[in-house]
């Protein structure tokens, strides 16, 4: 458990580190995400100990922080108490906009997979 | 010292402390979850939603500041970091499907993830939104720890973020099956794909409680659609910065 800790605290200080350094305006976690499934796939094929013990530790962890995702966004959900001026004024139109903009997004989401998935069904 | 005044002094010592705080984000979450759980998934009872304004009503009653009640959160709010690099775990468990189609991802990852944040954008534009409340709604068809890290680079509110993302999450649970049924949409991978890219991991809860296919497609497509969003909603900002 505490390896896959570690590898998952290390990516991320590798990505905000790079985030710093070259001034870059995508999020440090984000980075530190692509670097982790770059090392992942390259190493996809090692089925020796050290890797693959690492790789199991690693699952444990992912599956323990994502099975309970949706609590962590609770702590900074709340702090919506602090602006809820503008949604007093614009409520109905943020919920019109999430609403439209939601069903418009997986009508053609959907229609372009279909239109390009089709040709590749074997 | 009377009873009531023994019981206020306790009261003044634990809220001031995290301890406090982290259990009863953690107990409603819990309580929220369960009765989620046992609606059968229904997506009005999200325990994200419900959480937060079991939380607020509490602060709101008791007259506790948010920045005291988020000095003791803090430490659940710290591991949204960690868990947006695992993300990389289930993108890579699933990399076989992201192979054996990916042409068709590809191309609509990029265009879906394009198309999500122009449509967001118009409608912004055409309601007549403030500025930071259209930058904190931009990101809000992708997962809630990478849409909150892209809206505090761009200038918007994280806090305003999270909650639009769940509600967009929980709209798409909710009509997702009847809006594709209309749209003549039978392509079991195409549904669970516009699921988890339209409404990140709630949609991708729903598309997988109704097909396996479909929630193998929508886990994709919402691991890939956060990090092709994240590049390009900042990079979008670069560019019509030096328009304006």
């Amino acid at each position: 458990m505490l390896a896959g800790i570690f590898t998952i605290f290390m990516f991320q200080l590798v990505g905000e580190a790079i985030q710093k350094y070259f001034g870059l305006s995508i999020p440090g976690p984000v980075i530190g995400l692509v670097l982790m499934l770059i090392a992942l796939l390259a190493s996809k094929h090692r089925t020796h100990r050290p890797i693959a013990g690492l790789r199991d530790n690693l699952i444990t962890v992912a599956e323990t922080l994502l099975g309970h995702l949706s609590l962590l966004f609770v702590p900074i959900g709340v702090g919506v108490i602090l602006h809820l001026h503008l949604l007093e004024t614009q409520l109905l139109r943020v919920l019109g906009v999430i609403i439209f903009g939601t069903i418009a997004t997986m009508i053609f989401t959907a229609f372009i997979f279909s239109a390009f998935g089709s040709t590749e069904n074997d | 010292m009377t009873e009531q005044a023994r019981l206020y002094e306790v009261w003044v010592y634990l809220q001031a402390e995290p301890l406090f705080w982290l259990t009863l984000t953690i107990g409603a979450y819990l309580v929220a979850d369960k009765l989620y759980q046992s609606s059968g998934l229904f997506p009005l009872l999200n325990p994200v939603a419900l959480s937060i304004v079991f939380v607020s009503l509490c602060l709101t009653g008791f007259g506790v500041e948010y920045e005291r009640y988020f000095n003791g959160a803090k430490f659940i709010h710290f591991l949204l970091g960690p868990a947006t690099v695992a993300l990389a775990i289930p993108i890579y468990q699933r990399w076989d499907t992201v192979l054996r189609a990916k042409s068709a991802i590809l191309i609509s990852i990029s265009l879906g993830a394009v198309i999500a944040i122009t449509i967001t954008y118009l409608l912004a534009m055409m309601v007549g939104l403030d500025e930071v409340t259209t930058k904190s709604l931009l990101p809000r068809n992708v997962t809630a720890p990478i849409a909150m890290g892209i809206s505090e680079i761009i200038g918007g509110i994280p806090s305003l973020t999270a909650i639009v993302t769940v509600v967009t999450g929980i709209i798409g649970a909710a009509v997702g099956s009847f809006v594709l049924d209309m749209a003549r949409v039978k392509n079991m991978a195409a549904r669970g794909f516009a699921f988890g890219l339209a409404s990140h991991g709630i949609g991708t809860a729903r598309a997988l409680a109704k097909n396996r296919q479909a929630g193998v497609f929508a886990a994709v497509a919402m691991g890939l659609s956060g990090i092709v969003t994240a590049m390009l909603i900042p990079f979008g900002f670069y560019l019509l910065s030096d328009v304006f």
